[in-house]
């Protein structure tokens, strides 16, 4: 940063607005494509009252939101329930810092870089502040002293810092030839040589699979939104939370998604990259169309959440565990050794993207065979768990009424 | 350097003052009318059975720890990642055998978690 102090601190608040703004706007955006597109899937039609094409839906709702009774319930943990959904909600605002969208403007002779700020340990960044999200849910769960709740936020913490794991190791490998942990440097770099084939998503396809299914797992989107299937848990760990503050919960979680993407289109898929069409233009206008360009393709990717929604069925909690553990854990591992060797002998991306996917697909085949074709576990003896609730008190209770 | 972190700095104030600014909207312009069956457990209608703080599972347990162990390997891949492409140029394959082994120790590890159960959920 070589811009004047005055220079730094206005154009970041500019960009602070800029980027909260198009956040918010995004999730709005999200919560009526999400209607829109599962209409168009399931062939109905989807909100079509508040305004022309139902586009003034998101925002009634988050009027409504606003206008309703804000109920604690008095069996809940009250200054921690209060707090929980600020503390989702923060780590989700405050994660874009470091994304890059779009290449820089120069205005009145200071080149001003889009993006809040290129610290150098971006990608670091990232994962330790996604990670505090777990906190939000874990307490907000366990404040709401509601065993639906209670269970949500078990299933899902289990499930958010199991997916960790293969997300933090799907990345190293592009680190390894990438050399930077900036978000800016590494998609400087795909923007390099020739496109698309410069593109993080060609030489470290495997890496890439394992990054979006972590990233839907992240989420907590469908097929993994164990933590929230209506038909058991009825809204998991936010069953207890209305108004506004049920909204943090669902505007954190669609702020993840929208972060999660353009991550992922920074890290893969060429950020603002797209074959010199970025380079058009003076300083100033090629900043604009980086920045379009990013735009479309995050756009794109968020269109794959919720087309991926309404394909898959929902996960069995065991089945989700091995999937993290046994299959995408040790995949991950492979595309690391893999792509470490092949690089220190040949230093050649073709050969490290092309034998990536093979033994990407060797290793994942034997394993997922080996899961599918494992004997399936007996059914489970349930006389011990119901000998117990007898014995509970409170059931006694119930049941013989003394 | 350090002037990298002002407008992250910049943000977290401006995320924190908007989360509070949701909490104490919606606090103050939100209706207050409880009733005794609103303000209890929400159980789709039914009488709760006992308390929610009983013993839970102690997979969940064992899943946290494996992850503070794996995570704390995948924490020290990081920097090996960022100066491995520096290294190889001008020292050679030193650093993929001294990677190679870490992994190898790291995957043996995972094998006997895996071989004492401690992956399955069932």
């Amino acid at each position: 940063m070589d811009l004047p102090l005055h220079v730094l601190i206005i154009s970041s608040l500019i960009k602070i607005l800029f980027a909260v703004a198009l956040l918010l706007i995004g999730v709005m955006a999200m919560i009526l494509a999400e209607r829109k597109v599962s209409g168009w899937i399931q062939d109905r039609h989807g909100p079509n009252r508040v305004g022309p094409w139902g586009l003034l839906q998101p925002l009634a709702d988050g009027i409504k939101f606003l206008m309703k009774e804000d109920l604690i319930p008095t069996h809940v943990d009250r200054a921690i329930y209060v707090i929980a959904p600020a503390i989702i909600l923060v780590p989700a605002l405050v994660t874009c810092a470091v994304v890059p969208f779009g290449s820089s403007i120069t205005i009145a002779g200071h080149e001003i870089p889009l993006q809040i700020s290129d610290i150098n340990i971006g990608i670091l960044y990232i994962l330790a502040i996604t990670s505090l999200g777990v906190y939000g849910v874990v307490l907000g769960a366990w404040a709401s002293n509601n065993k639906y709740s209670f269970l949500g936020g078990l299933r899902s913490t289990a499930q958010m810092i199991s997916y960790e794991l293969p997300l933090g190791l799907s990345i190293i490998g592009v680190l390894m030839l990438s050399g930077s942990l900036s978000l800016r440097q590494i998609a400087i770099q795909q923007g390099q040589g020739p496109q698309p084939w410069n593109w993080n998503i060609f030489i470290h396809f495997p890496a890439f699979l394992i990054f979006t299914t972590s990233a839907f797992a992240e989420t907590n989107r469908l097929p993994f939104d164990l933590a929230e299937a209506e038909q058991e848990l009825i809204g998991g760990y936010h069953t207890e939370y209305s108004s506004m503050k049920f909204a943090m919960y669902f505007m954190a979680e669609y702020m993840h998604m929208i972060v999660g993407s353009a991550v992922a289109v920074t890290l893969f898929l060429g950020g603002w990259h797209f074959f010199g069409l970025e380079k058009v233009g003076g300083p100033f206008w090629s900043g604009l169309i980086s920045f379009g360009i990013f735009f479309l393709k995050t756009a794109l990717f968020l269109f794959g959440f919720i087309w991926v929604r309404w394909t898959l069925p929902r996960f069995r909690y065991d089945q989700l565990m091995n999937l993290g553990w046994k299959l995408l854990l040790p995949v991950a591992l492979t595309t690391i050794v893999v792509t470490a060797t092949v690089w220190a002998f040949t230093q050649s991306t073709v050969l490290v993207g092309v034998l990536n996917v093979v033994a990407a697909f060797i290793v994942g085949g034997v394993l997922a065979t080996a899961l599918v074709m494992r004997r399936e576990p007996e059914p489970v003896d349930d006389r011990g768990v119901l000998s117990f609730m007898e014995e509970s008190s409170s059931y006694k209770e119930e049941k013989h009424g003394n | 350097m350090l002037i990298d972190y002002l407008p992250i700095l910049l943000l977290l104030v401006f995320a924190v003052g908007f989360a509070c600014i949701n909490l104490a909207l919606t606090h103050l312009i939100g209706p207050k009318n409880p009733t005794r069956s609103k303000l209890s457990v929400y159980e789709s209608g039914v009488q709760p059975i006992g308390n929610t703080r009983q013993r839970f599972s102690i997979r969940f347990d064992l899943i946290a720890m494996l992850f503070i162990i794996f995570d704390i390997e995948v924490v020290f891949l990081y920097p090996w990642a960022i100066v491995f492409k520096k290294f190889t140029a001008t020292s050679g394959s030193f650093i993929l055998i001294e990677m190679l082994v870490f992994i190898g120790i790291l995957f043996l590890g995972y094998l006997y978690a895996w071989k004492k159960g401690g992956l399955s959920w069932d």
